[in-house]
């Protein structure tokens, strides 16, 4: 029976065999395009830099040198929008999962006062917005601009993820909670030594997206800081592509000075394509586990979104 | 129940009920400074307020900023522009919306596991990139001298001259939803791949049993199956008709496309953040308000219709 089935899987009409190939083709050139960028870029930035400024490394890299990576970071300012950067993403990250684990884990309990009305009250805020101008006159009311604190607060209660966070805690056998709460151990014990452990899938998911958004965004920091300090790598990347004077003025501070020579020399061009890959590289890196949690992520979002 | 004893000796309890809300209260705090104090900032669309000059030394104008929506011939002009330029994207982006279903349901066709997980995982990585890198891309891959597209046009001989793609104020609509295409058309899929996992393989069997072919078998299990998540996804679309957000097109924005480009999103921070000119923050203000009204009015729209033709609400 099941060698029959097997047989008739085999058996192939022209029809399907040239949909098949158009098939293939298509996801190949499809995949191709959609790497390309990334694979330019890397090649560029790693070979000779007066080559590259002519446009004449396209599908190989030539002269290989990692100099463009050690030079970039002497130029003014992409130190410390690293830092910023980094800083903003493990710091804030760390603080949005926490919240929306211990808030996801609150809104379970039957016993709070007010609990519906509480949960409807934070979640209720993922459909209105009172718009870009009143959220920014309130962000300088309270005083979070030019402040880092402004990366990182006003993520810190999401809304999405405590839904994700509560849906998950629903779902494990309420018996382990009770039986702990019988040994007399509190709230804060039940959170650290039972719900913790068994909600670290969902918690995973939540903390690769958060990062990745932290990591990725660039809006916040143009509404809110006019001090370079806390510029972010993707603000300074959206600077450079649309101010041709920001740019000049970071290249005369740069070390652009004796030392190297011409085939590795810093143009405007590099400089643009190695940040990019400076901005570029930690998202691929994190992107193997990022992939293991995501599927689950929007799954999970489908449903109770 | 149950009381502490402290050190002391003392015993003190507060209810459960209230220790609980106690330990969410700084996190309803949280979301109340940045979600609902916003809101009150709404009284700036009635007033003529001039940055660095309190509100309260500021003339109440009432919808007098409302009313230059209709009363102003250059301002309606400009409105129109805005929305015209937010509905044409908004709505490419439905008329594509089928795109990612077909994506799942071609690449779900091809038998070799390896391949697939290969494509995969290489068209979800666009997805988590932010706009400006997209910009950055096309910048470099764009480009009039040294661009990667424009060499290779020119080696092959198609044209003699580099195209400023990128500066072209041609089809941007259209260009804008090609490169949300490139972003997000794998993620899209993912979904839909999910979703395909999950439909009965029986269903199949008795299909071949009864002699329907490959594309048969698409048309009338696999499409049908992804239907539900798709009316979801459509609903919320409608839903957000007039919020696209405003990364991509302030990335990809410059002097020549800026007047097809700018959607009510844009429109809102040039008009309070860009221009400099000082009757900004009132008018931002008024169209942010209308704005809002207009999207909740949408979300519960698109709702009533889920419910009225899934039984189900997407909210």
């Amino acid at each position: 029976m099941i060698k029959n089935k097997m047989k008739n899987k085999i058996k192939l009409t022209a029809g399907d065999i040239i949909f098949n190939i158009l098939n293939y083709l298509f996801f190949s050139i499809f995949t191709l395009i959609c790497i390309l960028p990334f694979y330019y870029l890397f090649i560029n930035t790693i070979s000779d830099n007066e080559l590259a400024k002519r446009g004449l490394i396209t599908l190989w890299p030539s002269g290989l040198h990692i100099n463009n990576y050690i030079q970039v970071f002497k130029l003014r300012g992409l130190g410390q929008a690293a830092l910023i950067s980094i800083g903003r993403t493990v710091i804030g990250t760390a603080l949005t999962v926490f919240a929306s684990a211990f808030v996801g884990y609150l809104v379970t309990k039957q016993e709070m006062w007010g609990r519906k009305f509480w949960y409807r009250y934070i979640i209720i805020t993922m459909y209105f917005s009172a718009g870009l101008v009143p959220w920014y006159m309130n962000m300088v009311a309270l005083h979070l601009t030019n402040n880092f604190l402004a990366y990182i607060i006003p993520g810190i209660v999401a809304p999405f993820n405590i839904i994700l966070v509560k849906t998950y805690i629903e779902s494990i056998p309420p018996s382990l909670e009770e039986s702990a709460a019988m040994d007399g151990a509190g709230i804060i014990r039940i959170f650290v030594n039972i719900i913790w452990p068994l909600i670290t899938p969902i918690l995973a998911t939540i903390a690769i997206f958060c990062a990745v958004g932290a990591w990725n965004s660039f809006t916040d920091t143009l509404f809110l800081m006019t001090d370079e300090k806390f510029f972010t790598l993707q603000y300074v990347l959206y600077r450079y592509l649309n101010e041709a004077n920001y740019l000049a003025s970071i290249m005369r501070s740069g070390t652009n000075t004796g030392m190297v020579s011409a085939a590795q020399q810093l143009s405007a061009r590099t400089i643009q394509m190695t940040i990019s890959m400076v901005v570029v590289i930690p998202i691929l890196l994190v992107y193997p586990f990022l992939q293991k949690y995501f599927v689950k992520g929007i799954m999970i979002g489908a449903v109770k979104g | 129940m149950s009381g502490r004893v402290t050190p002391k000796g003392k015993r003190f309890t507060i209810p459960v009920k209230y220790r609980l809300l106690l330990m969410l209260l700084p996190f309803v705090i949280l979301i109340t400074l940045f979600a609902y104090l916003p809101l009150a900032g709404w009284r700036f669309a009635f007033f003529n307020y001039r940055p660095g000059i309190p509100l309260k030394w500021s003339d109440f104008v009432g919808f007098d900023w409302f009313m230059t929506i209709v009363n102003t011939p250059a301002r309606q002009a400009e409105i129109v522009r805005v929305v015209k330029n937010t509905l044409a994207m908004s709505g490419l982006g439905i008329l594509t919306s089928w795109c990612p279903i077909a994506f799942a349901v071609l690449l779900s066709e091809i038998k070799n596991m390896r391949f697939r997980k290969v494509v995969q995982t290489l068209t979800t990585i666009p997805n988590f990139i932010s706009w400006v890198l997209v910009y950055s891309f096309a910048f470099v891959l764009f480009s009039v001298d040294a661009g990667l597209v424009n060499r290779l046009l020119m080696d092959m001989g198609f044209i003699t001259r580099g195209i400023n793609f990128l500066l072209e104020s041609d089809h941007i609509w259209l260009k804008m939803t090609a490169w949300g295409m490139w972003k997000g058309l794998g993620w899209g899929a993912i979904m839909y791949l999910a979703a395909i996992a999950g439909i009965d393989q029986e269903l199949y069997e008795a299909a071949r049993v009864d002699g329907a072919g490959r594309f048969r078998q698409m048309w009338n299990i696999t499409i049908p199956g992804l239907l539900p998540t798709y009316f979801v996804l459509l609903m919320l679309s409608i839903a957000n008709l007039i919020n696209n957000g405003m990364d991509q097109y302030l990335v990809f924005r410059n002097a020549m496309n800026k007047d097809t480009i700018e959607v009510l999103d844009l429109y809102v921070y040039t008009l309070g953040f860009g221009s400099g000119t000082t009757t900004g923050i009132p008018f931002a203000t008024a169209v942010s308000m209308l704005k809002s009204i207009v999207s909740i009015t949408l979300l519960f729209a698109a709702n009533s219709l889920s419910k009225l033709l899934r039984g189900e609400s997407i909210i």
